[in-house]
């Protein structure tokens, strides 16, 4: 019914509604802004006027002085990503956003934790470190500084293989991401 | 080479801005020192939200970008309502606020206000200028952000010192924004599926708000609406969009909108919604809004779409440029007419059971609902732009004031602000000095910014300043009989001021009216004055407006 082209009419039932629906999943934004005063102000500013909670949010340079990127994490179960994705593109120092799927993109975030350390558990921290090619960067009396990189689920797994051991206290970046390919994220 | 501020005076020049409207005060004094000999008229009011509501209403009667000066601190806090009504309603503005010398920011200087951070979530967009040479460019592109797209209030703060330095002035040519591209096409293909789906619905309605009045599309909607007898309804901010009364006018919708019109939308097949938002007074209980309903939205604004009421078919772009096409394809596929005749031996039923109505006094007792039609009357059909103020008068307007064209129904209707009405009416003024204008106020609402009546003697602007006095606030009022048990919790406005008093002391000419049976002579004489006049119309004091969808209310669920 109600092909191109034709005169043939529509029936209403054929009709159905598409957007506004919930993915249930996280949902990486990567979003290119000016660099000028304000943009960040804005974009936290609309995602708390709306209602939009975000779970991570990194900014930083790009290759061009005047633009930054900013990549935001945001949980597609609680909000309708498109909504968002729309909201954001009305500002006009937006000037690009991609909705990054998970394996057409690479995603990293780093993290460095401080962990309760002695002579007796320092061995087996290190053999986790080394499974998990973290790092450590700092080794005191009592404790160590480790620095992982990986995926979320990756920083997430080493820190529930090392909490056991007393987590002092830690610091994570959120994750940035690319996407693949030659194309332009 | 010039200073920025006479650079900003060319700039305004050549965006065709003839009138501005507001305040000096330190931190803009440079600005007005380029004013002086600038050749732009400038209105200067008696408060800065009335220089901002004056813009607005300046902006809604002509289709023109509206401006307004403001100095740094409270100046620029004050004219914060402004632009969040103007933001609510998309309303094109470009306000220039002054700033304190770049030395003093962020060192809470005399008059300092984070101009920029507060009204970050009310405009459209906003620019704190850095420095000098790109004053021009920022001024064009205030303008362009404003007034293309969905239109809406831009900012510019500029600190007081930037905008004294000499700059080589060169005139701006385009403006590029790589982060502002509105859609304004149609996409064809969205254009030819909604053709096809309006000319196999059975009972379709069209409901058509601001937006077709900004895009300026009201003739190419009734077109559409004539080509296939289809029925129309208009929210609040569209009235005007189609021409009323009319055959196929079936009144305004939403919660004090005709049963005709909602009974109408909640049977509908098919909704063909033309800049229109959904709002929350539109739908009601919005899981039972029109609930058999497919719906077709066209709006300019993407973010529109689908975030209220899913669409069926979604087509962004601008209303004028989407309704000349699918008028076109329309008229291609000769749509039958008589599927339509049972849906509006329907519409007919309601109309015939449930038009508005009210019970008029048996004595000279002058009801609000009656006074709106005398209005309407003494203005030669409601030959004139009508502002209005918040409140039961507003509605009793939308309801019994038939507006026959779009730009001549200048009111609040997103922000519901109070005091919008006098200063609106004023900038609706001088931006149409041939036809005449009228505010409809309330006792309530006019006090909200009555400061410009002076505004009004002082510069000659004719407005006619009607007040529905019912000393109280009315609909206010109103939700507390309905909804409070009658507890009328700081309602009473009093019988202060003497309007007719107050009216002479600001420069005006007074009048009260009390009595119905020579309201409609009255109402001519004193709008037959020359200037402006303030008419203080003493109404019945305890009336609701009827029907009314009781809030989180379902449209079939009316009262009244």
């Amino acid at each position: 019914m109600g092909e191109p082209g034709t005169k043939e009419l529509l029936s209403l039932e054929d009709l159905e509604a598409a957007s506004g629906v919930r993915t249930g999943r996280k949902h990486v934004l990567s979003i290119l802004v000016e660099n000028k005063p304000g943009v960040l102000t804005r974009i936290a500013g609309l995602f708390a006027r709306r209602g939009f909670n975000i779970d991570t949010l990194v900014v930083g340079p790009t290759d061009d002085d005047a633009l930054s990127r900013i990549t935001l994490t945001v949980d597609g179960a609680m909000h309708p990503i498109d909504q968002v994705t729309k909201q954001l593109h009305k500002l006009v120092n937006v000037l690009k956003i991609r909705d990054l799927e998970p394996d057409e993109a690479v995603a990293r975030e780093m993290a460095l934790f401080k962990i309760s350390a002695d002579a007796g558990s320092r061995g087996e921290i290190m053999q986790v470190v080394e499974i998990f090619r973290a790092k450590i960067v700092d080794v005191q009396r009592r404790t160590v500084i480790v620095e992982v990189t990986g995926t979320h689920d990756k920083v997430e797994a080493f820190e529930r293989m090392v909490r056991p051991f007393g987590m002092v206290e830690m610091a994570r970046t959120g994750e940035i991401a690319l996407s693949r390919g030659r194309g332009e994220t | 080479m010039m200073r920025a501020v006479d650079a900003i005076m060319e700039c305004l020049k050549a965006e065709g801005v003839d009138v501005v409207f507001g305040y000096p005060g330190g931190a803009n004094l440079p600005t007005y020192d380029a004013m002086y000999d600038s050749g732009i008229r400038h209105i200067l009011v008696r408060h800065e939200a009335g220089g901002g509501h004056a813009a607005e209403g300046y902006a809604k009667a002509s289709g023109k970008v509206g401006v307004c000066f403001a100095t740094s601190g409270p100046g620029a806090t004050n004219i914060v309502t402004p632009l969040t009504d103007a933001m609510m309603d998309s309303v094109p503005l470009v306000f220039f606020t002054g700033q304190v010398r770049t030395d003093l920011l962020g060192t809470d200087g005399f008059q300092e206000a984070d101009t920029f951070g507060i009204t970050m979530p009310i405009v459209k967009h906003s620019f704190m200028i850095q420095h000098p040479t790109e004053i021009p460019r920022v001024v064009h592109e205030a303008f362009h952000i404003a007034r293309t797209g969905r239109p809406g209030p831009v900012l510019i703060d500029m600190p007081t010192d930037l905008t004294r330095v000499e700059i080589d002035y060169q005139p701006v040519g385009d403006v590029r924004l790589p982060g502002y591209q509105p859609t304004t096409e149609g996409n064809q293909k969205q254009i030819r599926l909604a053709a096809k789906a309006m000319a196999n619905s059975r009972r379709p309605v069209i409901y058509a708000g601001g937006g077709v009045i900004n895009a300026n599309a009201s003739s190419e909607l009734t077109e559409l609406a004539l080509l296939d007898h289809l029925p129309v309804t208009c929210t609040l901010m569209g009235l005007g969009a189609f021409p009323a009364p009319h055959e196929q006018w079936l009144g305004m919708l939403g919660m004090h909108g005709t049963r005709t019109a909602n009974y109408a939308m909640d049977e509908a097949d098919l909704i063909v919604a033309v800049g229109a938002r959904f709002d929350d007074r539109i739908t009601g209980k919005l899981s039972e809004f029109a609930p058999r309903a497919k719906f077709i939205h066209i709006d300019i604004d993407p973010a529109e779409i689908s975030k209220n009421v899913p669409a069926h078919i979604p087509i962004v772009g601008d209303a004028k440029n989407i309704l000349g096409r699918l008028v076109q394809e329309y008229r291609g596929l000769e749509p039958e007419p008589a599927r339509l005749a049972e849906w509006w031996d329907r519409i007919e039923q309601w109309r015939v059971q449930h038009p508005l109505r009210y019970e008029d006094s048996t004595d000279s007792e002058i009801k609000p609902q009656h006074l709106v039609q005398a209005l309407y009357e003494a203005t030669n059909d409601g030959d004139c732009i009508l502002a209005t103020d918040i409140g039961q008068h507003q509605m009793w307007a939308a309801q019994y004031f038939h507006f026959s064209k779009p730009r001549r129904w200048i009111q609040s209707g997103g922000l519901g602000t109070m005091g919008f009405g006098l200063p609106a009416a004023m900038g609706a003024a001088v931006a149409q000095p041939e036809l005449q204008t009228v505010v409809l106020s309330g006792d309530a609402s006019i006090q909200m910014n009555m400061q410009e009546l002076s505004t009004l003697a002082t510069f000659g602007i004719p407005v006619k300043v009607v007040i529905m006095n019912n000393g109280y606030l009315g609909m206010v009022r109103q939700w507390q009989e309905l909804f409070w048990d009658g507890r009328y919790s700081a309602v009473e406005m009093s019988e202060w001021p003497d309007f007719v008093k107050l009216a002479e002391a600001m420069g005006c000419h007074g009048v009260r009216l009390t009595d119905k049976t020579t309201l409609l002579d009255d109402l001519r004489a004193a709008l037959a004055v020359d200037g402006p006049v303030v008419i203080d119309a003493r109404v019945t004091r305890e009336e609701c407006v009827y029907p009314m969808i009781a809030p989180g209310q379902a449209a079939r669920n009316m009262v009244g």
